[in-house]
């Protein structure tokens, strides 16, 4: 058979081993000498302008620059950017980043550098950034392993433990949902129906003692649907809801569940839904939470 | 000044892939083609421009000379660019009065490489080129200082992909679609497609021109001027070198038919028609441009060509032609041509 020669293809790299030997002259070698040092000068134009990074000439005049060096950063100011998002392998960073004109404190040009920055969307015109440095430096433009954004925020972390206990009148409360009771309290200055149990009235700033109990069926007044995820809910998301249990006069916040989130209204019948006896605490997870009954809507 | 014309061209049907041909197989048929158009075998200076890197093979133009008939040794030069700065060279040859012809011809395979990585190999090797930045993604830089609305930029390339449909040699590309940004701004429809082809283009200077052709299409400017290499160095929104060649070869003093801009990035367009001060009523890249065609290394001088060849063909009678080279068009050359009857 006859090789189909047309279609044949060879491999071949263009390298030259080890690199390329090349002399740096006195302008770009003592920028490159400074940052093997861990700093950045730019050279003044005979103009007085400072270039960054240095040039022999001056890009307005082509004048040979003047032999000033002047130390300029390391923070800068992005310019302008453009984003990779899929790093190619010749590129100083293996995740996304940005490259970006860098003007850095005391030049009059831009450096051209990648900044690390996670997201294309923190990127902005005006952001501060600074040098990432190599440990090990070479005296290459790569010692800067990447610019930085300037830290603009951080993240404070707050933990503190404590030890509660529930008083009076939230005891006798929880003994009351231990058994699958809603203990509520009776005002007898105003009358008023308060749920949870209390020792005194807020409205009269009287003692209240008269206990009474209500039933675990209520009417839902109003309520939130919650998207982010909470410990204590079932699930996301989630009905927190104002129930006004029957015979009281003060609605108690707690859970609706057992319907899509988009179906619970005002109005709506609903019933606590408690966990089975052996498992119950006295606590408000006792009830896992209202569900709604099926009668018809109240007014309110 | 010596009266020189654009009296023959020719390009290759461009191809997306390697078709398997060497580069002379590739240059021969469009020099046939200029030779046959002109009758002339023998030229009194002849010109190419290609890039190494290209092929990763050195002096490989020098085998590209194989499709030229280089004996009796012929008087020939070569530029390391777009063929349309050896164009340039081959004008300023015939000013020097001694001969009155001129083939100028450029090639470029950039299917067989990688062209983004071939292209960071044209930086500076102290600050740029060991960052890795890449081809798109310098252009991408510019594209985001010049602050492109991506309206604008879409109308670009649906232009250019739709002429170059309705152009034989232009790569036959679908509209273009999908918003993931190759580098951000860019997407990848913003980027000239990587395209192997050639171009080859006949100068004849003075009586040499009528009698060669019915109409040709006369220089009456051209002009380079570049900018600083490095990007910081640079107000990258504009293109001061482009408008500044543009000014030195008479672009603004006439109407502008049909101009061909070496835009390889839709946003360059746009500084383009800026710097060149272009009128509206100017036809913009009509071929489909280098977003529908990019043989690099030949594509500046198609620009020429493209320009020229509307006024061969009585179509137009003022047209411009750019060609760019260098990291966001830093170096630009303009070409006026026009008829005269």
């Amino acid at each position: 058979m006859t090789p189909d020669v047309r279609n044949t293809q060879a491999e071949h790299t263009l390298e030259f081993p080890g690199g390329y030997t090349r002399s740096t002259g006195p302008v770009i070698g003592r920028f490159l000498t400074e940052l093997r040092d861990g700093r950045l000068v730019g050279v003044r134009t005979a103009a007085g302008r400072t270039l960054v990074p240095p040039l022999e000439y001056d890009p307005e005049t082509g004048d040979a620059v003047t032999g000033e060096f002047v130390e300029v950063g390391p923070a800068g100011t992005v310019e302008s950017w453009a984003w990779v998002s899929s790093p190619h392998a010749g590129h100083p960073l293996d995740r996304p980043f940005a490259w970006a004109l860098i003007r850095l404190d005391g030049a009059d040009t831009a450096l051209v550098h990648a900044v690390d920055a996670g997201d294309a969307k923190a990127m902005r015109p005006g952001m501060r950034v600074r040098p990432r440095w190599r440990a090990e430096r070479a005296g290459h433009v790569t010692d800067i392993e990447s610019f930085v954004p300037d830290v603009t925020m951080i993240i404070s972390k707050v933990r503190t433990e404590y030890r509660v206990k529930p008083g009076l009148s939230l005891a006798r409360f929880l003994e009351g949902v231990a058994e699958g009771v809603l203990v509520g309290c009776r005002c007898g200055s105003c009358g008023k129906v308060y749920v949870p149990y209390r020792l005194s009235c807020p409205e009269c700033g009287v003692a209240v003692t008269e206990e009474v109990t209500l039933p675990d069926t209520g009417t839902v007044t109003t309520f939130a649907i919650n998207n982010l995820p909470d410990p204590r809910a079932p699930e996301v998301p989630f009905v927190s809801a104002y129930i006004l249990l029957d015979g009281a006069d003060i609605p108690l916040i707690a859970l609706v569940g057992g319907v899509p989130a988009h179906e619970v209204r005002q109005g709506m019948r609903v019933r606590a839904v408690w966990v089975p006896e052996e498992e119950r605490t006295p606590s408000m997870s006792n009830i896992k939470w209202f569900a709604p009954t099926g009668e018809p809507d109240v007014e309110l | 000044m010596r009266q020189v014309a654009v009296v023959a061209f020719a390009q290759t049907r461009h191809s997306a892939d390697d078709e398997g041909l060497s580069e002379p197989e590739m240059i021969l048929p469009v020099l046939d083609e200029v030779r046959e158009r002109t009758g002339l075998r023998r030229f009194g200076f002849t010109c190419s421009g290609s890039c190494d890197y290209l092929a990763g093979a050195p002096f490989s133009f020098v085998s590209a000379l194989d499709a030229l008939g280089a004996w009796p040794p012929i008087s020939e030069s070569h530029v390391e660019m777009d063929a349309a700065w050896a164009l340039y060279e081959a004008w300023v040859r015939l000013q020097h009065g001694d001969v009155d012809s001129a083939l100028v011809y450029g090639f470029g395979k950039s299917s067989q490489g990688d062209l983004r990585e071939i292209m960071t190999l044209q930086l500076d090797p102290y600050y740029l080129a060991p960052l890795g930045l890449d081809q798109v993604s310098f252009a991408a830089l510019q594209a985001h200082a010049a602050g492109a609305d991506r309206a604008a930029l879409d109308g670009i390339v649906w232009r250019s992909r739709r002429d170059g449909r309705a152009n034989p040699y232009a790569l036959d590309l679908p509209d273009p679609e999908g918003e993931e940004p190759e580098v951000g701004p860019l997407r990848p429809y913003d980027i000239a497609p990587i395209t192997d082809g050639a171009a080859a283009v006949v100068l004849a200077a003075g009586d040499l021109a009528w009698e060669l052709c019915e109409r040709p299409a006369w220089i009456s400017g051209i002009a380079h001027r570049i900018e600083p290499h490095y990007l910081g160095m640079r107000d990258l929104a504009r293109s001061a070198s482009a408008a500044d060649a543009a000014r030195a070869a008479g672009v603004g003093k006439g109407h502008v038919d049909v101009a061909e801009l070496h835009a390889q990035f839709s946003h360059e367009e746009i500084i383009l028609r800026e710097a060149l001060e272009l009128p509206d009523g100017t036809a913009v890249n009509p071929s489909g441009g280098p977003l529908a065609a990019n043989p690099v290394m030949a594509t500046g001088l198609i620009r020429i060509g493209e320009a020229a060849r509307r006024i061969l063909d009585g179509t137009a009678g003022r047209t411009v032609a750019h060609a760019a080279s260098g990291p966001c068009l830093q170096h630009n050359l303009v070409t006026v041509m026009e008829g005269q009857s």
